[in-house]
């Protein structure tokens, strides 16, 4: 830390300039009454540098904090680990670029595993971008890292098919009667890895990254639990996270939920398969794990600062005291 | 007769469909439908791209406050619409290179994607991440230990603030067998372990109570709408 | 899945349910029309609704509505049009502005008619301007990004989100206050409720939601269904409590018959 100040210290001068206003403004009008009158806008500031300095000092200097995987991120990976080379995966990846910074760290990390167990991956979306998330995964997973794996033979695009839940309530039952062409238009019969292929029941698993409808809860209400017999894994938002919760771990066999969640698997996936120096790319959640404290650490701080200007306004609302002596009444919302 | 039809086709419709979920040969319909609907949500987007460039158009040509962002919108809208239907940069897919437009349009490299990829991925991302801000403010805002209902709410919130992060194994670490054989039955006071906990049991159950009143809700609201007893979403008389 | 029957054996049970909480609902849905008396609690946030499009004609500012980001297919927002025909009318009778962006063309096309009537509704059939309901875009966060910019140049005294939301929840919430509107959601997706509960004056929570057009229109038959809904709550509660009992039991002692019933009702009564 002593050194990246030292080496870096033009960030923390720009950092120290765009706070001396607000400070001055504590010092002039007393720090209550500038709580009580500050402009959301220096919010906004102090989550700006709550970001960017972790983001700024884990890529100049490398460094992550240490991530401990919990048992959902564990089942998570044991579901991937278990299956043996040529089993057939389906990867549905229904989220779009919004939610990429959250998901994409596990869409990656989900690609090179079952690259490294040698599975057979068979991609789809529900959303209109999904194919493009696809797409983006397999340039920068596969194609980058595993130039060995055939499109037609080792992985396959499958595409969009506009439906939501609909969707998986036909290929459930019958695939063919939707795809019938990959994303690259060629027809399903001609791509080798889809010889036999009739339906989502015969995939060993399910792995679906969702950041919102339709999604894991589709998944789970039309493709796992119809099917008991198919086990689904997912990947969601820190959001929909706790609507799933529920699901685990019958017809959800693992779920990673937020970037936390993202973090875990990655470590499992690194430590496994990752070697002695993995590739940044697969080092995306660990890193985005630096970010996420300080800009907690923040909410906290604002919280508990807003509560004490609360509690000293609302002391000082009672000075003088009232006639009869008692407290007012606190107002619930 | 303008407010009966569409009465009789939502009655008749839809107690077709609850009923051909129970029938094993027509159990599919539901499904036909909802593609159904595709088809015509897709026929809609005229409708919505017509007013669209109706509206912007008038802005325009009036001159109202803000036209020349309306001029921004029309030749994004224009020109993405331009782009994907004329596949322009696309290759012709491998297997039918004798027709130049047989390529996918949203290929890499094609000019649909340079939009896609350093147009609206960024915008999306950009309004997405206003959340974290905004979430800041309103916990600056809104978060009171007004009372016992408000204390607990924000123990809780920071209890899983903490949890989520590497802060809550670094306060909680210490609970450890290795440091106290004693703390093996306290291990779940970790705050990371805590969260699960928190997330898995209370969270959980109030999902779950707030997802019954919901179902429920629908159930009611889809009923009252079949049988016409609402039919406000048509208009009043 | 059996392809010939009149009957899924499988989906017996789920039948029954099913005709119990119809049932429950039209049963009493007819006792409100024989004359029972329907007491419904109060709803601040339905109540705030005139106040809101009030405050909004004082202030001589605009109201916005915004019905979700789903389609018509979802019955959120056939809800929100229901809740938007009574903002709508409230406008038109204190000559106030509603202005009703939408991020799908049959919605927007709906919410026309909706509004049209309304206003005729209201006496003001000349006030009513198509112009009022248009469409933006189907993209969530272009939309987004429309609605605060509306925001900040109009700066409505009263802004209602009603319908199905996602992420945008809290961007629009938190843009609203800040331009000082007083804001009304109501939503049935679990995930944006804390969001609306912290930014907005007033939230309606799920079913509190569904319940808005029997709310608001006061009708017997309307007010019959809640009550119904209430029976439907009381037999999920029995089944909760029966089923947990039952488990709890099972796991204590070991009964085989208890477990026996324990497994008959998820396998069979549940799935």
């Amino acid at each position: 830390m002593g050194a990246f100040l030292r080496d870096q210290w033009w960030v923390v001068a720009i950092f120290i300039a765009t706070l001396v206003p607000l400070v001055r403004r504590f010092a002039s009008a007393g720090v209550m009454e500038g709580l009580r009158t500050l402009d959301r806008r220096w919010i906004f500031l102090l989550m700006l540098w709550s970001v960017l300095l972790p983001i700024y000092f884990i890529g100049v200097t490398g460094r992550t904090f240490p991530e401990v995987p919990s048992a959902l991120a564990r089942a998570t990976f044991d579901e991937i680990d278990r299956l043996a080379p040529g089993d057939p995966v389906l990867l549905s990846f229904d989220y779009d670029p919004a939610s990429e910074g959250e998901l994409q760290p596990m869409a990656t990390a989900f690609v090179k595993h079952c690259a490294e167990k040698k599975l057979k991956m068979y991609f789809m979306a529900l959303w209109p971008v999904g194919p493009q998330m696809v797409q983006n995964t397999v340039d920068r997973v596969i194609r980058a890292d595993y130039p060995n794996l055939v499109y037609g033979e080792d992985y396959v695009n499958l595409g969009y098919k506009s439906g939501y839940e609909a969707v998986i309530r036909v290929i459930t039952t019958n695939i063919r009667e939707l795809y019938t062409t990959d994303a690259r238009g060629t027809a399903i019969q001609d791509i080798p890895m889809m010889k036999g292929i009739t339906s989502v029941q015969q995939m060993k698993l399910i792995i679906n990254v969702s950041a919102g409808y339709p999604g894991v809860k589709e998944w789970v209400q039309y493709g796992a639990t119809p099917y008991p017999a198919v086990h689904l894994i997912a990947g969601t938002t820190g959001v929909q996270a706790p609507l799933v919760y529920p699901y685990v771990p019958r017809q959800l066999r693992g779920l990673l939920g937020a970037i936390k969640g993202a973090a875990e698997y990655e470590k499992l996936v690194i430590d496994t398969y990752g070697g002695p120096n993995p590739d940044p790319k697969y080092l995306e959640g660990l890193r985005r794990m630096g970010p996420q404290l300080v800009a907690h650490m923040l909410i906290i701080m604002l919280i508990i600062v807003a509560n004490v200007l609360y509690f000293t306004e609302k002391r000082a609302a009672r000075r003088p005291s009232t006639g009869s002596g008692r407290p007012e009444r606190a107002e619930g919302r | 007769m303008k407010r009966t039809v569409p009465l009789l086709i939502t009655a008749v419709v839809g107690f077709t469909l609850i009923g051909a979920y129970f029938v094993p040969y027509t159990q599919s319909w539901g499904e036909t439908v909802a593609i159904w609907f595709d088809v015509l949500a897709a026929i809609a987007f005229i409708l919505g791209g017509g007013n669209l460039l109706r509206s912007h158009l008038k802005k325009i040509s009036d001159q109202q406050r803000g036209w020349a962002y309306s001029i921004i919108v029309l030749a994004s809208f224009l020109g993405t619409l331009f782009v994907g239907l004329g596949k322009i940069g696309v290759a012709p897919s491998p297997q039918f290179l004798e027709y130049s437009w047989s390529g996918p349009y949203r290929q890499t490299g094609s000019a649909f994607w340079y939009f896609y990829q350093y147009a609206f991925q960024p915008l999306t991302s950009t309004i997405f991440a206003l959340l974290a801000f905004y979430i800041a403010s309103a916990a600056f805002r809104a978060f009171r230990a007004k009372n016992l209902e408000a204390i607990l709410l924000l123990a809780t919130a920071f209890i899983v603030l903490l949890g989520r992060t590497f802060a809550g194994v670094a306060l909680t670490g210490w609970i450890d067998p290795a440091n106290w054989e004693g703390f093996r039955h306290f291990t779940g006071l970790r705050l990371e372990n805590l969260t699960v906990y928190i997330m898995a049991v209370f969270n959980t159950a109030g999902n779950r109570a707030i997802m019954i009143g919901i179902a429920l809700g629908i159930v009611a609201t889809s009923l009252k709408i079949l049988i016409g007893v609402d039919r406000s979403y048509l208009g009043k008389d | 899945m059996p392809q010939t029957g009149w009957f899924d054996p499988t989906r017996i049970w789920f039948f029954g349910l099913l005709v119990m909480l119809c049932g429950a609902v039209l049963a009493y849905i007819f006792a409100a029309r024989r004359g029972m008396r329907i007491n419904v609690r109060r709803i601040a946030g339905l109540e705030a609704v005139d106040d809101a499009v009030g405050r909004a004609t004082e202030m001589g500012r605009s109201c916005l509505y915004i019905p979700g980001v789903q389609d018509m297919n979802d019955i959120q927002t056939i809800a929100s049009l229901t809740v938007l025909a009574r903002v709508a009318k409230t406008a038109a009778e204190y000559d106030a502005r509603v202005e009703i962006p939408t991020t799908r063309s049959l919605v927007m096309t709906a919410a026309r008619e909706t509004v049209q009537a309304a206003y005729l509704a209201a006496g003001r059939p000349e006030a009513f301007s198509p112009d009022q309901v248009y469409y933006v875009t189907d993209e969530q966060f272009g939309y987004v990004a429309y609605v605060q910019g509306l925001m900040v140049r109009e700066r409505p005294a009263a802004c209602f989100y009603m319908g199905s939301f996602f992420a945008e929840s809290l961007i629009l919430a938190e843009m609203g206050n800040s331009v000082g509107a007083i804001q009304i959601a109501g939503t049935a997706q679990p995930a944006q409720l804390p969001f609306f509960v912290a930014a907005c004056d007033y939230t309606l929570i799920g079913e509190e939601f569904f319940a808005a057009s029997a709310y608001l229109s006061g009708e017997p038959d309307q007010l019959g269904s809640l009550k119904g809904q209430d029976v439907g709550k009381l037999i999920v509660g029995a089944g909760i409590i029966t089923g947990v009992a039952a488990e709890t039991i099972a796991g204590l002692t070991g009964s085989v018959a208890v477990r026996s019933f324990v497994d008959f009702l998820i396998n069979r009564v549940l799935t």
